[in-house]
């Protein structure tokens, strides 16, 4: 690990770099993935909006493969290619964008094993872009992993950090079942230390950020950053808090969450998403169903009002959990 | 050259053209200073699709408009300064500063919205116009979208509804040569180039002209509104055109030949091309050109001041309008 710090998007790039060396079946659909397709340019003028696949068409040019404006047609183009034996990474390039392609995901890839009584295989991987912050309003700053965490079948990644990024991304490409894997789009700037070689993160295994004994916080993706924060503020009132970044919210690594809200007795669950039927919410019941004997207060829930992303700044700050509203809600259960 | 428009309608033409120009202008140089929030697709270039068309329409004929949608909202006789203070995120804005530059709409006027889904327009614009049928108003929708987004399964799927059920609906292609970094040669692979040749396919009358030729436009647009006012249907009309900046504001268009741009602003210019073949045709003296820019410049200057000034959105607008119940 001798090499400088890198960036989250960067982590990704390599991840799908090493996966492609490592195996010719792999491939990359998407649009301007490379970029100036049909134009006289040089091709991998894109590598992506944000040039997360920048440098890997000139490695693999026939696999990095540019596509029409057609979410359904390639989306589902690479989970049958993925039911014959390759093993495509789909980038549909905002999260918001699902609604163009859902049935591919919701009805396709994710039942082909259950109907077909366990004989398919269908290791396709979606990457797609989540979160707000950036002004981007209503249609490109969404958060929707419950959707399909709530589809069996599908697996839900979620990194917050450019360490578990190439882990994770590895392992979903190298996942036998259709994976999504959600970047937000904060995060892609984000520098941290990343083995150059090729590793894997187990799909379901939870990271304990940090341990304390007082509050257990789950949060996940760019949440975790601010649980950190809280923390970090609250550390100094005396109260300890554990950190769990789930890093999967399908599968699930409950045993993790259990124990530790078994030794703190206290929950705060940080999601961007919405509360109701979200992320949050699941925790929250499956915490009170099983670990209810533990609990000395009521499991609190962190997440965005029931709205839209507005576009206005102001309103878009209002909008999103922070650090303060996480405090607070921690100080709730410490009442 | 000649043209049934009357000379206030000439100048009103060209207004709309140069209200477009100048607002994109300025906003790209808003936003190169970093005061202007979220993503911006400019229409400078392609003003003569959206003014050429929009010329025959009125506030009861519904528009389904794009990501590059300021043009259109423009053309479709939203206002200026309500539009800027939209996209400063401002109360005063269109949209009370909620939705931005990807969202601005004015149901009022009959536009419905920008939008940040590429290819969610079309299916839009077969309901508008299916309500259109039903209402046996006349009124009639128009789609605008681009080549990229002609590659949308909804945009194939709405060519087939609008035909199959006769609608009052008119297709208009900007196809001006990418889609983000993507040619259409490599993406829309119809033989001729014409990506109207699809539409024919499915069965209804499709044109091609030259997107940067008002003139050209307005005369393609005027036969397919009038069909279909009559009830004759859908109609497609391809317009090649060309955008003056990036696909958005901060993309550095290395898929660009060089000149390509400097070359269109100086030999194909839609607004400089209607100056020259009015003033050259005598319709319109070329002060009274003039003195329209002039008068445009002053009111963008005037929109953009007022955006700055203007206060954010109350806090409890953050709440509201999720639902019309509560
Ligand atoms: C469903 C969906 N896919 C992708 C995008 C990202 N995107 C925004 S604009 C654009 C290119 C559109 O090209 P075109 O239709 O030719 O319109 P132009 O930008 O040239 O006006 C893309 C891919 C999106 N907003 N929505
Ligand atoms: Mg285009």
């Amino acid at each position: 690990m001798a090499r400088k710090k890198i960036m989250f998007k960067d982590a990704i790039n390599e991840a799908m770099r090493l996966e492609m060396e490592r195996d010719e079946s792999v491939i990359i659909l998407g649009l301007d993935v490379a970029g100036s397709a049909g134009t006289e340019q040089e091709r991998d003028s894109w590598g992506g909006v944000l040039g997360v696949t920048k440098g890997l068409y000139p490695l693999f040019p026939d696999r990095v493969i540019d596509t029409p404006i057609s979410e359904s047609a390639y989306v589902g183009a690479a989970v049958g290619a993925s039911a014959c034996g390759m093993r495509a990474v789909g980038e549909l390039m905002f999260s918001d964008f699902m609604g163009v392609c859902f049935d591919q995901l919701y009805n396709q890839a994710a039942k082909f094993r259950y109907m077909f009584g366990g004989k398919a295989v269908t290791p396709v991987t979606i990457r797609t872009m989540i979160g707000a912050g950036f002004s981007a309003a209503a249609q490109h700053s969404q958060s929707p992993y419950s959707m399909f965490a709530h589809v069996p079948g599908l697996k839900s990644i979620i990194p917050s950090n450019p360490y578990d990024a190439k882990g994770l991304l590895a392992a979903s490409i190298e996942d036998d079942d259709p994976c999504v894997f959600f970047e937000h789009k904060a995060l892609y700037t984000m520098k941290g230390d990343v083995p150059e070689e090729h590793y894997t993160i187990p799909l379901g295994e939870a990271n304990v950020v940090q341990e304390g004994k007082d509050v257990t916080i789950v949060a996940l993706a760019r949440m975790v950053q601010f649980a950190e924060k809280a923390a970090k503020k609250l550390a100094k009132d005396g109260i300890e808090c554990t950190i769990i970044d789930p890093r999967t919210i399908s599968p699930m690594d409950w045993n993790t969450i259990y124990s530790s809200v078994e030794k703190t007795g206290r929950l705060v669950v940080v999601d961007e998403s919405y509360d109701l039927c979200g992320v949050a919410s699941d925790i929250c019941g499956h915490v009170s169903q099983n670990v209810f004997g533990a609990l000395k207060a009521a499991p609190q829930m962190v997440t965005a009002p029931f709205t839209p992303t507005p576009f206005a700044a102001n309103l878009e700050a209002a909008y999103l959990p922070d650090a303060k509203k996480i405090e607070a809600a921690i100080r709730k259960t410490m009442e | 050259m000649k043209t049934q428009l009357s000379k206030e309608d000439l100048l009103k033409a060209y207004r709309k053209m140069r209200e477009i120009r100048e607002f994109e202008d300025r906003v790209h140089v808003e936003f190169a200073k970093g005061t202007l929030p979220g993503f911006v697709h400019l229409y400078s270039g392609e003003e003569a699709v959206a003014v050429g068309v929009c010329e025959h329409l009125n506030d009861k004929d519904r528009i389904a408009s794009t990501h590059r949608g300021h043009g259109h909202c423009i053309a479709k006789g939203v206002e200026l300064e309500g539009m800027m203070a939209e996209i400063y995120g401002k109360k005063t804005g269109t949209c009370g500063g909620k939705g931005g530059s990807m969202h601005i709409a004015d149901l009022d006027k009959g536009m419905m919205g920008a939008n940040g889904i590429v290819g969610a327009g079309p299916p839009l614009i077969a309901g508008a116009s299916l309500a259109s049928k039903l209402r046996k108003d006349g009124s009639v929708g128009v789609v605008f979208f681009g080549d990229g987004a002609s590659n949308q399964g909804t945009n194939f799927e709405s060519m087939n509804l609008a035909v199959t059920l006769d609608l009052p609906m008119i297709f208009v292609l900007e196809n001006n040569g990418y889609a983000e970094s993507t040619s259409p040669k490599y993406s829309a692979k119809v033989g001729s180039e014409n990506i109207a040749d699809r539409a024919r396919g499915f069965g209804m009358p499709a044109v091609t002209v030259d997107g940067n030729d008002f003139f050209a436009v307005y005369e393609a647009a005027g036969e397919a509104i009038e069909r279909a006012r009559k009830g004759g249907g859908p109609t497609f009309i391809e317009c090649k055109t060309m955008r003056y900046f990036g696909h958005f504001e901060g993309d550095a268009q290395t898929y660009r030949p060089k000149n390509e741009v400097k070359d269109a602003r100086a030999n194909d210019c839609p607004l400089k091309r209607f100056a020259d073949a009015v003033t050259s045709a005598g319709l319109v003296d070329a002060a009274e050109i003039e003195a329209v820019d002039k008068e445009v410049l002053a009111q963008v200057e005037q929109a953009v001041k007022d955006a700055e000034n203007a206060p954010q959105p109350d806090l409890d607008a953050l709440m509201n309008d999720v639902y019309v119940s509560y």
